[in-house]
């Protein structure tokens, strides 16, 4: 079982208030996302254009979108020509059924899981376990997080927002380790006993998919611990669950975004396993799942396709910008309330939860600082993203605040009004502001005083001593 | 950046020939901060500059652009532009990075969302000739009127904070540094400098817990030997500032025009571009 997604339970603001109220989670935050920030401009500095190789990501990644339908015909046609199935789900109900009625039909009684952001996003593992099947997931982070029955907080760390003291605490309480050292080494060992008996146990693996590839219907998974390559190939039946857009149509191309997947994300020149996984086991081959099965998820990509938005679905799901994020790093990842965080999830949420109340309220969990933007790498111009949902929601904006804004700019489109304005706010009351007198009376005041001094306005504004002449 | 068809032939002018400028105060500085104004203006002249400041100007209409109301913030704005155009100036300054981002990068786009592609021409145009103030001032060839055979003023050990929209937009780092560094400063390595502050607008009211806890780990990690804080947008400052002062730190923040502003009426020696 794993945790609950906070959005639609609390606002945005409530969510971030408790977030950073807790100092230590904002110290492992900000130790963790340091070690990958550094880590990748190591990994980039052995590359002579980045720009270049950037841009070629970018223009990859653009047109694939732009004929997605074609490519994914092309990529079913080969995974079906050998041998695997094709699901092609239009909703994740759709594609937790699939997967259920094959659990089902194979009587698995435990699934042994990889990293998989999709399979968070439509709530897999619930469905399974509904169906009386024991879900495991085999990725580190993930195990742990299962366990403490908390969401991931990353999408490529899951557990980051832990540090070994949490999990050794989590070893303890709910997977009776026995007062367990916090030393990596001997937790590692630990989970991986653990991990082991399940492996083999499980009837069905199932995993993610970080790109597909067209020309041969293959799927690549990158990973660090083996997890992945296990979970693929160790159970009789492997189900991969890939979001629509996670697709390439040569192997030349996904040479490329893998080459940046590793080193924007974790900072690895290359990941430790990266598996490729064509069909079931074929005869001459030593292992292998016996059943092959694609979900190819819709789930309210193929609407932001045609959006105007479309660029979101660029995403390589790296983590580069949550590392980046000024806010990520206060908040983690929890704050944002549900699958995706930082800004690709501050874009994504809205997008794809759009249905659940307080999704569209994730556009404003940005200062526009455009960290992201640098460090995103495939260029998706997140910033931009989210002012325009800003005006979609600015659109649907209640009457009041919609009139504030007019008449705000009815004032302030006329020089006198304007004038007037900086008259009263330079005036003798001015004084007033920097009191808690102001916190009741000019709006946003109380909440900037929490934490901060308010300003006090000059005693003369700039124009007045323009036109005094005084300078 | 978004660039409306045909519009990639507008030659951006040349700080270096401007010889008379429209000053866009910025409703930030005519309120709270018009000393930064007045060093503003004292710079651009020492620059050799004539200064017009057309008090048709109210704001560039960022808060509304950044919380979603584009009409609204496009009616604020058109309003400055209007001014601004109709001065006639070589050049326009604005003494703040995020302001100047909206008028250079955002306007247009603005303008051509509400439907208004005469507007966005005119700022497409507009934005051509607009300048956040350090690069132009660093850009400016012209001789300083200060007394260079005066001894060289010896300034603060600051450290830098690099505005975001400033840095990333306008991609503007080294210019206010070499100015401050002409001005006699020592420049503080501050490892988060180019770090947001958490401001952001409407976001540091929207979100007040996240915005303090910015401030809070940005100024957590300014070196021990700095006096001051220095950076090119009043808003910033002010925010870390506010946020500096209820943690009790006795530091300073100041913006950069008061910083050279200071120093050359000290009679500091701030050479031209390429002599430092
Ligand atoms: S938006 Fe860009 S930086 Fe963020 S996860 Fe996606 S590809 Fe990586």
């Amino acid at each position: 079982m794993s945790g609950h997604h906070t959005l639609g339970t609390a606002t945005l603001r409530e969510r971030q208030a408790s977030a950073v109220a807790d100092t230590a989670l904002r110290g492992k935050l900000a130790r963790a996302s340091e070690i990958f920030t550094t880590r990748k401009a190591g990994a980039f500095a052995l590359i002579d254009d980045v720009d270049g190789l950037r841009q070629a990501a970018r223009s990859i990644r653009s047109d694939i979108n732009s004929r997605l339908p074609s490519v994914l015909e092309r990529f079913a046609d080969n995974v079906m020509a050998a041998g695997g199935n094709i699901c092609w789900a239009k909703t994740g109900a759709e594609a937790n059924a699939y997967i259920v009625n094959v659990a089902k039909r194979i009587g698995a009684k435990t699934a042994a899981k990889g990293k998989s952001m999709a399979t968070e996003e439509i709530e897999l593992n619930g469905a399974l376990e509904a169906a009386g099947c024991e879900v495991v997931e085999t990725d580190l982070g993930e195990w742990i997080i299962q366990l403490d029955e908390q969401t991931p907080s990353h999408i490529i760390a899951p557990a980051i927002h832990l540090d070994r003291y949490d999990i050794a605490r989590i070893f303890d309480e709910r997977a009776n380790a026995g007062g367990i050292e916090p030393i990596p080494e001997v937790m590692n060992a630990f989970a991986r006993g653990r991990l082991r008996e399940k492996f083999l146990a499980a009837e069905l693996g199932v995993t993610g998919c970080n790109l597909a590839i067209a020309e041969s219907g293959s799927i690549l998974l990158v990973e660090n611990e083996g997890n992945g390559r296990m979970s693929s190939t160790l159970p009789r039946v492997h189900i991969a669950v890939m979001g629509m857009e996670r697709i390439v149509e040569t192997w030349a191309e996904a040479d490329l975004i893998v080459n940046l997947l590793a080193r924007s994300g974790t900072g690895q020149h290359i990941s430790v396993y990266t598996n490729i996984v064509t069909g079931p086991r074929r005869p001459e081959d030593v292992d292998g799942p016996e059943e092959f099965h694609v979900v190819i998820l819709d789930n309210g990509r193929s609407e932001l396709l045609a959006s105007d938005l479309h660029e979101m679905l660029d995403c390589i799901r790296c983590g580069a910008c949550l590392n980046v994020c000024p806010v990520y790093r206060q908040t983690g990842g929890h704050a944002y309330g549900w699958v995706y965080s930082g800004p690709m999830g501050a874009v994504l949420t809205p997008l794809l939860a759009g249905h659940v109340e307080g999704s569209q309220e994730l556009a404003n969990a940005s200062t526009l600082c455009g960290a992201c933007m640098d460090a995103c790498p495939v260029g998706i111009p997140l910033q931009d993203l989210l002012l325009s949902l800003r005006r979609t929601k600015a659109a649907k904006a209640g009457a009041a605040e919609k009139a504030g804004w007019r008449a705000w700019s009815a004032a302030w489109s006329h020089r006198s009004i304007y004038e007037a304005s900086v008259v009263a706010a330079t005036s003798p009351a001015r004084k007033l502001a920097g009191s808690r007198v102001a916190t009741k009376l000019v709006p946003g005041a109380g909440r900037w005083a929490l934490g901060r001094e308010l300003p006090t306005p000059a005693s003369s504004s700039f124009r007045s001593r323009w036109k005094k002449g005084d300078l | 950046m978004w660039q409306p068809e045909g519009m990639n032939a507008i030659k951006p002018v040349d700080a270096a020939s401007a010889s008379r400028v429209s000053f866009f105060i910025t409703c930030m500085v005519d309120v709270f901060a018009p000393d930064v104004g007045e060093a503003a203006v004292r710079m651009l002249r020492e620059s050799g500059c004539e200064v017009s400041c057309p008090l048709g100007q109210t704001c560039c209409g960022q808060p509304a652009w950044n919380s979603g109301f584009a009409a609204d913030a496009a009616r604020v704005a058109r309003t400055s532009l209007d001014a601004l155009e109709a001065d006639d100036a070589d050049a326009v300054v604005v003494p703040a990075g995020s302001c100047a981002t909206m008028i250079k990068v955002f306007w247009p786009e603005l303008f051509e969302l509400v439907g208004d592609h005469d507007a966005a021409a005119r700022a497409q145009r507009l934005g051509a000739k607009t300048f956040e103030l350090t690069s132009f001032l660093d850009a400016r060839p012209s001789p300083n009127r200060v007394d260079q055979s005066a001894p060289a003023h010896r300034g603060p050990t600051i450290a830098y904070h690099h505005s975001c929209h400033m840095l990333r937009e306008l991609r503007i780092h080294d210019a206010p540094l070499a100015l401050l560094e002409r001005a006699g400063c020592t420049i503080a390595d501050w490892p988060d400098g180019d770090r947001c502050c958490g401001f952001g607008g409407l976001f540091s009211v929207k979100l007040p817990e996240t915005s303090v806890a910015m401030a809070e780990a940005k100024l957590a990690s300014l070196p021990a030997e700095v006096e001051m804080v220095v950076g090119s947008d009043s808003s910033c400052l002010m925010h870390l500032a506010g946020r500096a002062k209820a943690e009790g730190r006795t530091i300073a923040f100041r913006h950069t025009a008061e910083v050279i502003a200071a120093a050359a009426i000290a009679g500091a020696a701030i050479p031209r571009k390429g002599q430092a």
